[in-house]
């Protein structure tokens, strides 16, 4: 009764996986669509924008799930270093999930495109036209995003390391299927 | 699990962690065009439009010297029938926009220079905005966006064997050739045909579609002029032309004609003009009314997408308005970051 949950809510877990497919979804599109002259590069570039502002939605959701939730304690036998990588990590995350989307969008702003998302949804501008502007946001979705990609495959990796070599529950915690390990074993 | 394993499979999956990691960077930088130098990207399209001598810092890549203008689209109703796109509803809808040359010098002298453009935007009473870039020759260069990057390679180089073995392979550009060597100059921006060449659908309000392509007619009449006449005139005659006609003549006008495609007809390939009994629709009138220099107007800031469509208006099988829109959005963050090698003489707009 007393005892800490071993997982996250499945609300959690159900939107971490779905975020998760569309945020790597999303890394590939952003450099796959601005290196085409193709015709698809229309129909990425229209979903990089819709999915980027679903995105947006959905982690302040996330955020708002997290605070009344919490997370899961960590294995207590887990390094001081981990636990504060672990959580540096995560919230650093959590900004740039925040960020990338406001930077496109700004960007676009600022470069007085339309932003125009599926099925025709005109989102108005909250900024001028600027080519300072624009250059600042343009440089910085890209090398954010480019950060972004590093710190999605380090929490692959960590949760693969957890999930593999340590098995300590910390990836069942997140896992949409029981796992069996160590964590969940002995609950 | 059977400890004497362990050391082994925690090997194992070290291994494996390290695979996902690699693949996935590998995946990434394949993704990203990386690891194929043969692609096509909008940076190679540029290198290649860039000429020997550098690139015109803060300013477009390709139809470099130009000059704004606004005034009016005045819609007369009759496109409302083919699309549902509000600026065909009768009506005056803000137009803005940029005469403009096919160079990439934006100091061209104004007789080099064959190909002209018309870069456009309407705007709709919602905000909707319509945006192209229009030139005058009859049909495009080339029949895909490849072709015209190996054009602009085979121009860029010394050997004449180049364009010779060039039109060899895309027998399409002597159309296009034929025009640019045929065709009568003018001496005013105000007297030529500008011509959108890429197809575009429209949708009316029944959810009925058709291939469409657009051009402005001219309602000044054309004095034709050579080449070396033009030239005498100075190097910058077409914006002093353009300034000075609006000035005394008042606004000028085009005819925005829409012809609509046959079935069959060749929606794919700008280079291929289409029969001229195809039904045209005259759908409104292009009144410029006041001349602005880029330098501070309000066209400087406006990247002519032309994939920048209202609802009732979408892109077709034609390859280009998305090359184009990818070229131009690379060309536009070029420009944008080198602001200050092209400064505003003005800090407020006015």
């Amino acid at each position: 009764m007393t005892s800490a949950p071993h997982r996250f809510a499945l609300i959690q877990r159900v939107l971490h996986w779905l975020m998760a497919v569309c945020v790597l979804a999303m890394l590939f599109i952003g450099v796959g669509m601005v290196s085409t002259v193709a015709p698809k590069y229309l129909p990425l570039i229209l979903v990089h924008k819709t999915t980027g502002f679903i995105l947006l939605v959905l982690v302040l959701i996330r955020l708002a799930l997290r605070l009344h939730y919490g997370a899961p304690p960590l294995p207590a036998d887990l390094s001081k270093t981990m636990k504060l990588g672990a959580g540096l990590s995560h919230q650093l995350l959590y900004g740039l999930m925040i960020v990338m989307p406001l930077l496109g969008i700004g960007m676009l702003w600022a470069a007085a495109y339309p932003v125009i998302l599926y099925g025709g949804i005109r989102i108005p501008a909250l900024l001028p036209q600027s080519d300072l502007m624009h250059t600042l946001l343009w440089n910085a979705h890209v090398y954010v995003g480019f950060a972004f990609f590093a710190l999605v495959l380090l929490h692959l990796a960590a949760g693969l390391f957890h999930a593999l070599i340590r098995r300590d529950g910390v990836f069942a915690s997140m896992s949409l299927l029981p796992l069996r390990d160590r964590g969940t074993q002995t609950k | 699990m059977n400890q004497g394993k362990l050391p082994r499979s925690g090997l194992g999956s070290l291994v494996l962690i390290a695979a996902v990691l690699g693949g996935g960077a590998a995946a990434f930088a394949y993704t990203a065009g990386w690891l194929s130098p043969e692609r096509l990207t909008p940076e190679r399209m540029i290198a290649a439009l860039t000429p020997p001598s550098g690139p015109p810092l803060g300013h477009r890549r390709n139809h470099a010297k130009g000059i704004c203008f606004t005034g009016t689209f005045e819609a007369n109703g009759n496109g409302a029938e083919l699309s549902k796109a509000r600026v065909f509803e009768r009506g005056a809808y803000p137009a803005l926009g940029r005469f403009n040359l096919g160079t990439a010098d934006p100091n061209a002298v104004d007789a080099t220079v064959r190909v002209r453009g018309l870069g456009l935007q309407i705007a709709a009473a919602d905000g909707e905005e319509w945006r192209m870039a229009l030139i005058n020759p009859p049909v495009f260069a080339v029949s895909t966006p490849q072709a015209f990057h190996e054009l602009l390679i085979a121009s860029g180089k010394k050997d004449p064997e180049a364009m010779k073995s060039f039109i060899q392979a895309n027998p399409e550009f002597a159309a296009f050739a034929a025009w640019a060597k045929t065709a009568p100059w003018t001496t005013s921006y105000a007297e030529d045909f500008y011509n959108g060449l890429n197809s575009f659908i429209f949708t009316d309000a029944k959810g009925g579609e058709r291939a469409v392509r657009w051009s402005l007619v001219p309602m000044a009449k054309g004095v034709p002029v050579s080449q070396a006449d033009l030239e005498k005139r100075g190097p910058d005659f077409l914006e002093q032309e353009i300034v000075e006609r609006v000035r005394t003549a008042g606004p000028q006008r085009w005819t925005m004609v829409t012809t609509v495609a046959d079935p069959g007809d060749p929606t794919a390939d700008p280079s291929k003009a289409w029969p001229e009994n195809r039904r045209k629709v005259e759908v409104g009138t292009l009144i410029v009314q006041r001349i602005e220099p880029e330098r501070d107007g309000p066209c400087r800031d406006i990247n002519f997408d032309p994939t920048v469509l209202p609802q009732g208006i979408r892109v077709s099988d034609d390859p280009f308005p998305a090359a184009r829109s990818s070229v131009y959005r690379k060309s536009y963050d070029l420009r944008a970051a080198e602001a200050r090698d092209y400064p505003r003489t003005e800090t407020a707009k006015p």
